[in-house]
């Protein structure tokens, strides 16, 4: 076979199968490709004889995730998040990697090499720890942000570290230094073409961009941004400077651009495919040997890895003042290893400051690390609960006994309460389930019985009766478990009635789109309430109000029915919406001047209705 | 097209015995609109277009209700209110003649007695006369108005009784126009000296015209 039809098919295949499996074991994607590659590299299978030339190739991966890197990096809302990101983000950075510097110093190991293991180890992954976050809805939680200002530091540190680690090897006997005067010289040389850099893509990518977007052709678009990264990276190799810089930067100028997220949802394919191949190439690499040789040396830096910068993000937990219960999340998220330490052992690997024993044992200790994340999340959250249930609070197991109201509830919040008390008082128990273990360990406080567990999982639903109830309640407050819950139910239970909160319009349109009828604004009446007192207070008549108030909630339910086919289109929606609105206004004000010339003809005698 | 429209209106027709038979027999009958106003309006939020569209299509107009306080329920009243407008339902001429020549047929229950209606009964007068608002609206509006099926003794009929008062019922809609004959009272249709813009109305502050 060719051996360019050779590759892709081990490779896909390899992919295919094993990053499933791995998913469905709840290990994770990069784990997944890590086995991948170690079955079909040297060691095991050898279906590929030489990791290097598929290294080559998927580094590029790293260099477009350094570009959606960059193109993440909005200036502004950088701008507002720099206490956690550069203050808390330094602190677990370069705290851990001082910290994992002593030991390796006091075993001897020369600086350089002790400096990029650390910094390799002290990395997290954020890839895993952002699906952690989003599977349990903790991005919104103190604990979750601030995993995610940590790891966006990381992000950014990616760059310089990855820019030094040739430079701190080259110190090395391994290679050869060149002077200070030819060093100050090259920093000067790099800074100069960034700042040309900025300045020429700022007059130059955005337009360039809006001339190919108006040429109306996707892949043309997708194309174009291929190039743009393939384009600056070269030209960054070209000037001697790392191509991972050269995406990053065009990542960054592109970041406030109206492009960002079609961009990023072109080259997110392409990433995750390099990234997995990349991941494979180090699988390919990892010398099996090194387990069954020096398995203290595995286990040593594991255990180093876990306890130093577990320590230390226990530590920055009480200073940050991060809720007790969210700590283990945020400890374990962040105490793990991640892709750049894979990225940075490559690199010191390459410029010979890494042998191939200790690469393979830091890649390994690195790898086992993420394996264990799940393990450890799952043991934490038990022991929450059992505290939680020693201190007598019932009912945060996850709900594992089938039950049959006629109502389910999902999701227990300001929400669903409202809905849930007013079926109490009247005699109807609904079956509750919401996923905060806090939440309902307080509601079981006032009596409540909520149910722990993921509305979105089917075979909760369906333990939770959903096939036999009647009426489903869709409460929860994020966009898209809410339609997610929709889907499985319109899918799998047929006969439930739904009957969702709408977060905003969009959302309102998306669960019109999946089927659904009954649905409220969450916010509509509330502020319709408030406007009708806004109404009483300038002196119009309580009932007046009232009335004024439920024909604009008619004329807006109207409206909205009115327009759903028009949702796609921004022009036409916001034409209809104007024309509607003026309408409604002239209808209210030719009525409001009847009722002037009303009020300003004399009082007729009888003035009574008949 | 359904010519005949039956307005219902119980507040509570879960606990209904006459009204909601009645209500079941004018869903099923053919040519007949019918509006459960308490269930198009749990919020009593007439839509008067709406209402008024229905009227429109209408040549009898059933009102189907019990007897409140010798009247009618509070929503079938706010009913009247906002969607017998002047300039609509009655008015100078022209202008207000929306429901003449139509049939308003009254379909209702008491809890009380027929013999409570006597001269000298219970309830003080006849009950005819308790009935005078609904001529009064056949009056202004220019509808003929047909003698009034009345079930007397609500509470206590038997199922003989409430079977016997529903066939009545449902002959009456499925027979109309034949039976109303000489009976339709012809009105003279009341026309009000007032001019259009004189008249207040009621409830609304700027009125309660179409949306």
């Amino acid at each position: 076979m060719h051996d360019w039809l050779h590759l892709p098919l081990v490779f896909l295949a390899a992919a295919v199968v094993v990053v499933p499996l791995a998913r469905w074991l709840r290990l994770g994607a990069i784990l997944g490709y890590l086995v991948a590659g170690v079955v079909i590299g040297p060691p095991l299978f050898g279906v590929i004889e030489s990791p290097d030339t598929v290294l080559q190739f998927a580094e590029f991966g790293v260099v477009l995730m350094m570009f959606l890197v960059g193109l993440e990096l909005e200036p502004r809302r950088l701008w507002q998040m720099r206490r956690p990101i550069f203050g808390w983000g330094s602190v677990q950075l370069l705290g851990s990697t001082a910290l994992l510097m002593l030991p390796a110093l006091a075993l001897g190991w020369s600086w350089r090499l002790a400096l990029v293991a650390s910094l390799g180890l002290a990395m997290s992954s954020t890839a895993v720890a952002l699906a952690i976050l989003a599977e349990r809805n903790l991005g919104r939680t103190t604990a979750g942000e601030s995993v995610v200002s940590v790891s966006l530091l990381q992000d950014i540190a990616a760059i310089p570290i990855l820019g030094f680690v040739p430079v701190i090897a080259m110190g090395s006997p391994a290679a050869h230094a060149p002077g200070g005067w030819h060093q100050a010289a090259e920093a000067l040389r790099v800074l100069a073409i960034m700042a040309g850099f900025v300045f020429g893509g700022r007059l130059a990518l955005r337009p360039a961009l809006r001339w190919i977007a108006r040429s109306g052709m996707p892949e043309i678009f997708t194309a174009a941004a291929l190039l743009l990264v393939v384009g600056t990276a070269a030209l960054m190799e070209k000037l001697g400077l790392s191509a991972a810089l050269g995406a990053f930067l065009a990542g960054v100028l592109l970041a406030e651009s109206e492009y960002r997220r079609e961009l990023e949802t072109d080259l997110e394919p392409f990433r995750g495919l390099l990234m997995g191949l990349f991941f494979i190439a180090v699988g390919m690499g990892l010398d099996l040997r090194v387990f069954v040789e020096h398995p203290l040396l595995v286990l040593g830096l594991l255990v180093a890895l876990l306890t130093v910068k577990g320590v230390l993000l226990a530590a920055m937990t009480r200073w940050m003042g991060i809720a007790r219960r969210e700590r283990p999340v945020f400890v374990i998220l962040l105490a793990q290893g991640g892709e750049f330490g894979f990225v940075v052992f490559q690199l010191a690997a390459q410029a010979g400051l890494l042998g191939a024993r200790l690469h393979s044992a830091l890649v390994a200790a690195v790898a086992i690390s993420l394996a264990l994340t799940p393990g450890l999340l799952a043991a934490s959250e038990r022991k929450l609960a059992a505290k939680l249930r020693r201190r007598g609070v019932a009912g945060v197991a996850e709900l594992s006994e089938a039950q049959d109201g006629p109502v389910l509830i999902a999701g227990f919040g300001r929400y669903g309460q409202i809905v849930g008390r007013l079926l109490y008082a009247n005699g109807i128990e609904p079956t509750v389930l919401d996923h905060d273990a806090e939440a309902i360990a307080s509601l079981a406080r006032f009596g409540w019985r909520v149910h722990y567990g993921d509305a979105t999982r089917l075979d909760l639903l369906r333990t939770a009766g959903a096939a036999r109830a009647r009426v489903l309640v869709v409460a929860v407050d994020d966009i898209a478990q809410s339609m997610k819950i929709v889907e499985l139910a319109r899918a799998h239970f047929p006969q439930l009635s739904i009957v969702a909160r709408a977060r905003n319009v969009s959302h309102y349109y998306r669960l019109r789109d999946a089927g659904v009828t009954l649905i409220e604004r969450e916010t509509f009446d509330a502020a319709l309430m408030t406007g009708r007192s806004v109404l009483e207070q300038l002196g119009l008549e309580r009932h007046a109000a009232r009335k004024l108030a439920w024909r604009f909630r008619r004329h807006n339910l109207d409206q909205l029915e009115e327009m759903m086919p028009l949702r796609s289109n921004t022009d036409a929606l916001l034409a209809a919406a104007t024309a509607g609105r003026q309408q409604f206004e002239r209808l209210m004000a030719e009525e409001r001047a009847h009722a002037e010339t009303r009020r300003a003809a004399p009082a007729a005698p009888d003035d009574e209705e008949p | 097209m359904s010519d005949r429209l039956v307005l219902a209106a119980h507040p509570d027709l879960a606990d209904s015995r006459v009204t909601r038979q009645l209500v079941g027999r004018a869903r099923t009958a053919d040519g007949v609109a019918l509006r459960d106003l308490y269930d198009l309006y749990p919020d009593y939020l007439v839509d008067v277009a709406a209402e008024r569209a229905a009227l429109a299509d209408a040549r009898l107009v059933v009102l189907l209700h019990p007897l409140h306080w010798w009247g009618m329920p509070a929503l079938l009243k706010l009913w009247v209110d906002e969607v017998l407008g002047f300039g609509w339902a009655y008015g100078a001429p022209g202008a207000g003649a929306a429901l003449a020549g139509k049939h308003l047929w009254l379909v209702s229950s008491a809890g009380s007695s027929a013999a409570s209606f006597a001269a000298d009964g219970a309830q003080g007068a006849p009950l005819d006369a308790f009935l005078l608002p609904y001529r009064g609206i056949a009056r202004l509006c220019g509808m003929h108005w047909l003698p009034p099926l009345i079930l007397h003794d609500a509470h206590r009929a038997d199922a003989a009784a409430l079977r016997t008062h529903a066939e009545r019922f449902s002959e009456g809609l499925r027979d109309w126009p034949a039976w109303t004959g000489a009976a339709g009272t012809a009105p003279t249709p009341l026309v009000p000296t007032l001019e259009l813009d004189d008249r207040p109305a009621p409830f609304s502050p700027y009125g309660t015209r179409e949306r």
